[in-house]
């Protein structure tokens, strides 16, 4: 029978953050795929936030399949026609630990996968591992049939967010996920001229772009928007019990949204190649799987590591982090004497130093706030009218800014001190 | 034991050979319709035709053959050869082949002929083109050997320019059989080979005759109803069974609905199946891969009927049926049947409401 | 025991492309999978490697791409592979193929069974397995959807066309393997281990077999392609009904009546 120190099952950029880890601290790892190749299975908003790789790949820059950095960040409010951008822009933001990049999974997974390869852990694709094998009431390995098995001391779950393992493991993912939330992306091309000069960036810049409001249609949720070299990912994510409530159809949301004209004029010309849509669960507040135990570690979002922030979901930069802790945990264990529960215990600590924790608590709140559906509806007409009456000069009388506010917000028919704990709320969550 | 690799000049290669296989006293279709299409081409090239017949006590049928057109028979006569095994007919057939020096060797692709051809030709380190639909003699003299190229949509010529015999396989209906006229005759002759028992090296432990429920096979019957992934279970088949007994026909599968596991592979149209002309080929359920429409593309006429207007099948359709096969079925049996009947506007529909 | 399963690698059955200009069979950036019989015969190897620990030791002729699919097969589960691959075979057609792999075959030597699928989906001629046996002097048993190893003998159910035969010889011998005789089974998570740490394809030259160039490749074909026309298949009539199927049925009959295909 084959055996290795650790196996990890999944390779998208948990699993091979993780292998990469354990490789270099000489751990004979084998990383499983179920799908063709890494990466093909991987959907996500699609930007990445780099830090963690300062970390695992200090020298990721080089050669990382990046397809822009993205040097401006936008903030959309809709309504039905009309659209109020903010638009933050500063060369800070592509420098240092706080750069994020667009990526394409298939390349960027791939890449990742091929660096765990570089360092000594061996990368098998086109195997679903159907169980953790256990001999003598512990986990020693994983099986795939049953005259197929691997033995390991220790097997990362790095499976996604509709990890089997996890369950069968014993970790229950706590209970069941308190949210659903539905994401969905599709990709358009575009020339990258076109997009350069569309949304104003240079050969490697890229723009990420947020939208509230009528963006989903009153559901409660949000869409995003990110230029890749030579398309744009452009998506939704919104509340699946809003979808099944108000029976809207998934795909009809999204091309109501991409029809926006706001978002039309930058989308123009452009063709829809690549269409997906997923269900994800999101734990909710005070909700944190068991991560560990007897030969077992959980990663990525796997274990839930995922933040809904109510536009986009954050979680790759989380599951590198996560893979980089549990390489750091499974080396501390073997100095401890072995992959028991009572060693990998460790796992945490790791994860918190990274902050991986820390972020997932602390916007745990997000989840909730976003469940004020004034936020989606009520506040973005506001502050659209607000505005309007702004910028509308004809000649009738200017206001001023202070007038116009309160204004609206009586016209609004929101009692004054709602709205300034809304904004109170709003701010603490975020 | 292969030739040394000389090849003789083909000049001294002369006559037409078609391989006869036979079971039950009698020659099968698909060597007779060989005999016909083999008449043709000797009359092109100028030479007398052949039959070659191995087996046991096969005087009579050698006989019987040259009325189909044959000017000679040559019959190799020994028990070993009653029935046929790979190796001591190959080794029969590669001595009389070398003694005889045949410019052109013609088997049936039956799976004994494939058999057969296959282990000769390498023997005899010459070039057999498999599945030929066509034959032609180029300027040069050579047999022009046509066959489909990938899935029916090209033909490619074969040539076997320099090496001798030019032997090619052909497949069942591909060519109509003669007329037997008893009246024509021809030249029996009696050949001996080398040949002992240890020449016979597999041994017929048991045989299992296929018992057709009566009718005939698709290969066999003027109408054919075919049944594809389209009908979602084998228990529809029951229903295109009943359709094909009005029409007097018989059933047939595409390559989906037997690797489905729905029907026998016996029932298989298409490139690994048969090759059918009926003439009348409805398919119900079959969308229309290319390895399908290479087992029936030649049929006469071709009716359709599937749900989806794109299939590729109804590009060669006579005519077809865009709806849905399990209320069309069902109708095409109820009106066949008033038809049957006598009454013709019992065809007429029923009311709704009276349904 | 010692089984031979000789695999060709092909287009994969659904994406095969003819290219319009060269009017033959797109092989590069098309998807590829072990030819569909051959992988019943592997199967029908591994089997035997099941029941009588046999040794299975696969073996190709063709471009250094077919590793692909010989890692694939040892993954499956067989021993080790061997590719036969060298460019002067460029173009051969069944008659030198069959000398290769048969001169390759007795380089590996020590077979008890050789098995190979009874054609490829690609060239469909059927030719090579029964060539081989011929070169090999063997006993061949075509189309076998079953096989057994009892006594030292091998017996083979071969469906024919009247019905199904049983035929018992002795080994070491050939058999084609019928097309969808069995399920192929997938690959292991162990077998895969295997491939990636290495060693399981040798690749050969015709020199370290041993083969005469004067007998492979295109020029010492006795076959070739002369030109491929596109055919023209005779148009149809093309009429096609739609609507309820009382009408629809009627129409279609009405004119096969008419056709005289069908008697009123």
């Amino acid at each position: 029978m084959e055996r290795f120190d650790a196996i990890v099952v999944g390779a998208g950029p948990a699993g091979s953050a993780a292998a990469l880890s354990l490789a270099r601290k000489g751990f004979s790892t084998l990383l499983v795929e179920r799908g063709r190749a890494p990466g093909v299975k991987g959907m996500f908003g699609g930007r990445i936030y780099a830090w963690p790789l300062d970390d695992l790949v200090p020298e990721w820059a080089k050669d990382c399949p990046v397809e822009r950095f993205v040097v401006r960040e936008n903030l959309a409010f809709l309504t039905e026609d009309a659209s109020l951008t903010v638009s933050f822009d500063s060369p800070k933001l592509a420098q240092g630990r706080g750069t994020s990049f667009t990526a394409v999974r298939a390349k960027f997974d791939a890449w990742l996968a091929k660096k765990a390869q570089d360092a000594g852990a061996m990368l098998v694709t086109g195997i679903r591992v159907d169980d953790l094998w256990r001999e003598g009431g512990r986990v020693r390995g994983v099986s795939v049939a049953p005259n197929d098995h691997v033995a390991s001391d220790l097997v990362i779950i790095a499976e996604g967010a509709a990890s089997t393992l996890v369950r069968k493991a014993g970790l229950k993912a706590d209970l069941e996920p308190r949210e659903v939330s539905v994401g969905i992306k599709e990709t358009v091309e575009l020339p990258p001229e076109t997009i350069q000069e569309r949304f104003g960036l240079g050969e490697k810049e890229g723009a990420a772009y947020v939208y509230a409001g009528q963006a989903s249609m009153g559901l409660r949720g949000g869409g995003f928007l990110y230029t890749n070299k030579a398309s744009v990912s452009i998506g939704l994510v919104v509340s699946s019990e809003d979808l099944s409530r108000k029976k809207v159809e998934v795909q009809d949301l999204q091309t109501k949204f991409r029809m926006h004209p706001a978002v039309q004029r930058l989308l123009r010309g452009g063709k829809v190649v690549e269409y997906s849509a997923h269900l994800v669960p999101e734990l909710g507040a005070g909700m944190m799987p068991q991560l560990s135990t007897d030969g077992v570690l959980v990663v990525g979002d796997a274990a839930g590591f995922l933040i809904n922030n109510g536009y986009t979901f954050r979680g790759v930069d989380l599951a590198i982090a996560s893979g980089i802790a549990a390489g750091e945990a499974a080396e501390a264990a073997r100095s401890a004497g072995g992959m028991s529960k009572m060693n990998l215990a460790v796992y945490e600590k790791f994860l918190r130093a990274r902050n991986v924790l820390t972020d997932l608590e602390r916007f745990r709140r997000a989840p909730l706030y976003m469940k004020n559906e004034r936020l989606f509806d009520v506040y973005p007409r506001m502050l659209m009218e607000i505005a309007e009456r702004m910028y509308t000069v004809d000649g009738s009388g200017k206001e001023r800014l202070f007038d116009v506010v309160l204004d609206e917000a009586s016209a609004a028919n929101v009692p004054k001190l709602k709205m300034l704990l809304d904004l109170l709320h709003g701010a603490r969550s975020m | 034991m292969t030739d040394v690799h000389v090849i003789e000049d083909k000049s001294h290669f002369h006559g037409v050979w078609v391989f006869l296989e036979h079971r039950k006293q009698s020659l099968r279709d698909v060597s007779v319709q060989l005999i016909g299409e083999g008449r043709r081409i000797a009359d092109l090239r100028n030479t007398i035709l052949t039959g070659v017949l191995l087996g046991n006590r096969v005087d009579d049928l050698a006989t019987y053959a040259l009325g189909y057109g044959l000017n000679r028979v040559i019959i190799v006569d020994d028990p070993l050869l009653e029935i046929y095994r790979s190796r001591p007919y190959a080794q029969v057939m590669a001595q009389l082949i070398r003694r005889h020096k045949p410019e052109i060797v013609l088997y049936g692709a039956s799976k004994n002929g494939r058999d057969l051809g296959g282990r000769l030709h390498a023997i005899l380190e010459t070039g057999l083109a498999a599945d030929c639909v066509k034959f032609d003699i180029d300027a040069e003299g050579n047999l022009d050997m046509i066959r489909p190229s990938f899935g029916g949509k090209s033909l490619a010529h074969i040539l076997c320019k320099k090496h001798r015999p030019q032997m090619a396989s052909v497949r069942r209906n591909v060519f109509v059989a003669p007329a037997h006229d008893p009246s024509r005759t021809g030249e029996v002759v009696h050949e001996s080979v080398e040949l002992g028992p240890s020449d016979v090296d597999a041994t017929l432990v048991d045989f299992q005759e296929f018992t057709r429920e009566g009718g005939l096979g698709p290969e066999e019957a003027d109408v054919v109803v075919s049944g594809g992934y389209g009908l979602g279970d084998p228990k529809h088949f029951a229903m295109l069974q009943e359709l094909a007994d009005l029409l007097g026909g018989a059933v047939a599968a595409s390559r989906k609905a037997v690797d489905s596991g729905w029907v026998p592979k016996m029932l298989q149209v298409g490139q690994t199946g048969m090759t059918v002309r009926p003439k009348l080929y409805l398919a119900v359920g079959i969308s229309g891969a290319v390895q399908h429409l290479a087992g029936m593309q030649e049929s006469k006429k071709i009716v359709v009927i599937n749900i989806d207007p794109k299939a590729p099948l109804f590009e060669i359709a006579d005519y077809g049926i865009v709806g849905n096969l399990f209320e069309v079925v069902p109708e095409m049996i109820r009106q066949l049947k008033a038809l049957k009947g006598g009454a013709a506007d019992a065809r007429t529909a029923v009311p709704a409401a009276a349904r | 025991m010692r089984v031979i399963v000789c695999i060709k690698q092909v287009p994969r059955a659904q994406e095969l492309q003819v290219d319009p200009v060269t009017q033959t069979l797109k092989r590069v950036g098309v998807p590829s999978e072990i030819n569909p019989p051959d992988a019943n015969a592997l199967e029908m190897a591994l089997r035997l490697k099941d029941q009588h620990a046999a040794e299975v030791v696969v073996l190709s002729m063709g471009p250094t791409s077919f590793d692909e699919s010989l890692e694939r097969a040892v993954a499956m589960g067989a021993d080790r592979s061997v590719l036969l691959t060298d460019r002067i075979l460029g173009g051969s057609d069944t008659v030198p193929t069959a000398y290769a792999l048969s001169e390759t075959i007795q380089k590996i030597g020590g077979y008890d069974l050789l098995l190979c699928g009874e054609e490829t989906t690609d060239a469909s001629t059927g030719h090579v397995g029964p060539g081989i046996a011929g070169h090999l002097d063997l006993p061949q048993i075509t189309y076998a959807s079953e096989i057994r190893v009892e006594d030292g003998k091998v017996r083979a159910r071969r469906t024919a066309e009247d019905g199904t035969e049983w035929w018992e010889t002795t080994m070491p011998c050939l058999c084609t393997v019928n097309f969808g005789c069995n399920k192929p089974r997938e690959p292991t998570l162990t077998g895969k281990i295997r491939v990636e740490r290495g060693g399981v394809v040798t690749h050969w030259s015709c020199a370290e077999v041993g083969i005469d160039p004067k007998k492979v490749g295109l020029f010492n074909s006795p076959t070739i392609v002369a030109k491929v026309d596109t055919v023209r298949l005779p148009t149809r009539a093309g009429r096609i009904f739609s609507g309820e199927p009382e009408e629809t049925v009627r129409q279609l009959l009405d004119s096969l009546i008419a056709d005289g295909v069908i008697s009123p």
